[in-house]
């Protein structure tokens, strides 16, 4: 009988609060919504505002790691520097993949792109007589060829870029063969007829520290593509395509336009890389760089750009180049197998994958 | 007085399908159009080729007396007319500064923006504010908020704002309450209100009787591809209107 009465009374109370909820609800949203945040929504929430903070949390807890397990060795001036040398390549690569990315495409040809430029490059200058210079130039534009072309096919015959990227990856590589018949550029050829095709493999040595020029360059372009992705008009529409390409469209955003200039400028990043890449390298391989597309993805992944689209940040790929980059110093230097490293990378991309989900319910 | 808009006998087919049979509209200068009509009346594809996205096979457009003809809704909108639609058309994950000047930003003067092409954000953002203050939606406190964390009517605000702040002649509003709970309903209509106060005709696009009645000044009925009649929503009961819509009642003779 007690039992009843209270729920009863339990009821009434409950009814006036009730409506009142409902009220504020109505009156402000948004603040209602904070009211009933827990610790881990308001976590979702700072990381769907600041994407980049998750892979930022990542380096340095990977650097922290790696420091205790592999101890002094690890941090040495001369191993951080190599870090970065190791990943200059991949950074580049990934500061382009992370435009189409953005797009909610993907390109999986940039690595064959890369390396198709880079022989025009080693082809012309070392072995056709070309000078230097020009023979970048046309190197430059084979980047941008291939890049715009990738971007037409997705654009005039509607095709997801995974299709068309897993032709042209094909196809780039074919053209690759058949420009060089399999035969790489041998450095010291390259270093007698063209020595400005190693330019950015040059070191400068701070204070311990050993770095490329091509380091600098890497940095230089993520700074560069910052500026343009933030600070210009261009910028946001590649932001807008991702989001939600038909409002962008209904915007007044020429979709297609936008997107084949996006695919031409990634094309134009790879093939500064090819440049970067015969200075790091020394030599023009034609089968060099074949695992770069899946590791420029993993760059991108893992600094927190979002495989939908429209989420993420340029900086957050070279944090994401530099992770992959400690991991595998890490690694090797404990002691670990390459298998292992692999194992790890591995679990990396589906953690990063996984947090990604989870912050874009918040929108939801 | 001289319509803003006029279509005059448009026609579109899809295959056999006859989506608009010689369907005639007018909108006068400072008024609410109400648009109503069954599901499959052809009131959207009417809707689409007045705002660009779909081409007609025959009949035309005249904006201000000049006939005009557009192919996207980029064309109407550089014209004047502007659509909000029942989607909004906004980036989520973009700013709100961002989204009122998305396809139409504000450069940097001299060497920066003709140049660099740097965006000059404050002045979007002071736009984009006055903007928003004009039609009475201050409550959106930071102007450069992401879109995806304000609710439906404040989203519908950010698109109306939009389409009232560059130029424009007509509004086309498609559906602008039926995402919404009876609150933020409230206000959209009082935000047409505000859109019809500044002088800018509206085409208002609804399934919603009572909304349509509430705020429309004429209600144009659309039935089997053309315009059946176009009644005072003064001197007709709501019941009359779903009667001429359905078929079940002759419009009236005038």
């Amino acid at each position: 009988m007690n039992k009843v009465s209270d729920d009863i009374s339990k009821d009434l109370k409950d009814q006036p609060k009730f409506t009142t909820d409902i009220g504020e609800k109505d009156q402000d949203h948004h603040s209602f919504d904070l009211g009933e945040q827990t610790t881990l929504k308001k976590i979702q929430h700072f990381l769907h505002g600041n994407p980049t903070i998750v892979p930022v949390i990542i380096l340095i807890l990977s650097v922290i790691a790696f420091g205790f397990i592999a101890g002094g060795k690890f941090f040495s001036a001369f191993n951080l520097s190599l870090i970065v040398q190791q990943v200059t390549i991949v950074g580049i690569l990934a500061a382009a993949q992370t435009l189409i990315i953005l797009t909610a495409g993907i390109d999986l040809s940039v690595a064959a792109m890369m390396v198709l430029a880079s022989v025009f490059m080693g082809k012309l200058s070392v072995e056709m007589g070309v000078p230097t210079l020009p023979a970048i130039a046309v190197g430059f534009i084979s980047g941008i060829a291939t890049g715009a072309f990738n971007g037409l096919l997705v654009t005039r015959l509607r095709l997801p870029p995974f299709i068309v990227t897993l032709g042209t990856w094909n196809i780039f590589f074919a053209l690759v063969i058949f420009f060089t018949g399999s035969q790489s550029i041998r450095s010291s050829d390259i270093e007698v007829n063209a020595p400005l095709l190693h330019f950015w493999g040059e070191r400068i040595n701070l204070g311990g520290f050993v770095f490329t020029y091509g380091a600098f360059l890497m940095i230089g372009i993520f700074v560069f593509l910052w500026f343009l992705l933030n600070k210009t008009a261009w910028g946001r529409h590649v932001y807008a395509i991702g989001d939600d390409k038909e409002a962008a469209e209904l915007s007044g955003i020429r979709t297609d336009r936008m997107l084949v200039s996006i695919y031409a400028v990634a094309g134009l990043v790879v093939a500064i890389g090819a440049w970067v890449s015969i200075g790091r390298v020394g030599s023009v391989s034609p089968t060099s760089f074949y695992e770069g597309n899946l590791d420029s993805i993993t760059a991108v992944v893992i600094g927190g750009t979002s495989l939908f689209g429209g989420r993420g940040t340029i900086i957050g790929s070279l944090f994401g180049a530099l992770i992959v980059g400690v991991f595998s110093s890490g690694l090797s230097i404990a002691g670990l197998d390459v298998l292992w490293q692999r194992f790890a990378l591995g679990c990396l991309i589906i953690v990063a994958v996984g947090i990604d989900q989870w912050i874009r319910k918040v929108s939801a | 007085m001289q319509p803003v808009l006029v279509a005059n006998k448009l026609s579109k087919k899809y295959g056999k399908v006859v989506a608009l049979d010689s369907a005639d509209l007018e909108l006068y200068p400072g008024e609410v159009l109400g648009v109503i009509g069954d599901n499959g009346a052809g009131k959207s594809t009417l809707i689409k080729v007045l705002c660009g996205a779909v081409i007609p096979d025959s009949g035309e457009i005249l904006l201000d007396g000049n006939k005009v003809t557009f192919t996207s809704p980029i064309e109407a909108r550089k014209l004047g007319i502007e659509t909000v639609y029942q989607n909004l058309a906004l980036s989520p994950a973009l700013s709100i500064t961002d989204n009122m000047f998305l396809g139409r930003e504000i450069r940097q003067k001299g060497f920066m923006g003709s140049f660099l092409k740097f965006l000059d954000k404050k002045a979007m953002a002071d736009e984009a504010r006055k903007r928003l203050s004009d039609l009475g939606l201050l409550t959106i406190q930071n102007i450069n908020q992401l879109v995806e964390t304000l609710s439906g009517g404040q989203r519908q605000g950010v698109a109306v704002a939009r389409a009232t702040s560059f130029g424009t002649k007509v509004v086309i509003m498609d559906e602008p309450t039926a995402a919404l709970g009876v609150k933020e309903s409230r206000r959209v209509l009082e935000l047409i209100g505000e859109v019809r106060s500044r002088g800018i005709p509206i085409i208002l696009i609804s399934h919603n009787m009572p909304h349509v009645f509430e705020v429309a000044d004429r209600i144009h009925i659309h039935r089997l591809g053309t315009r059946l009649c176009v009644i005072d929503p003064k001197k007709h009961e709501m019941s009359d209107a779903v009667a001429y819509m359905t078929g079940a009642k002759q419009p009236p003779q005038d």
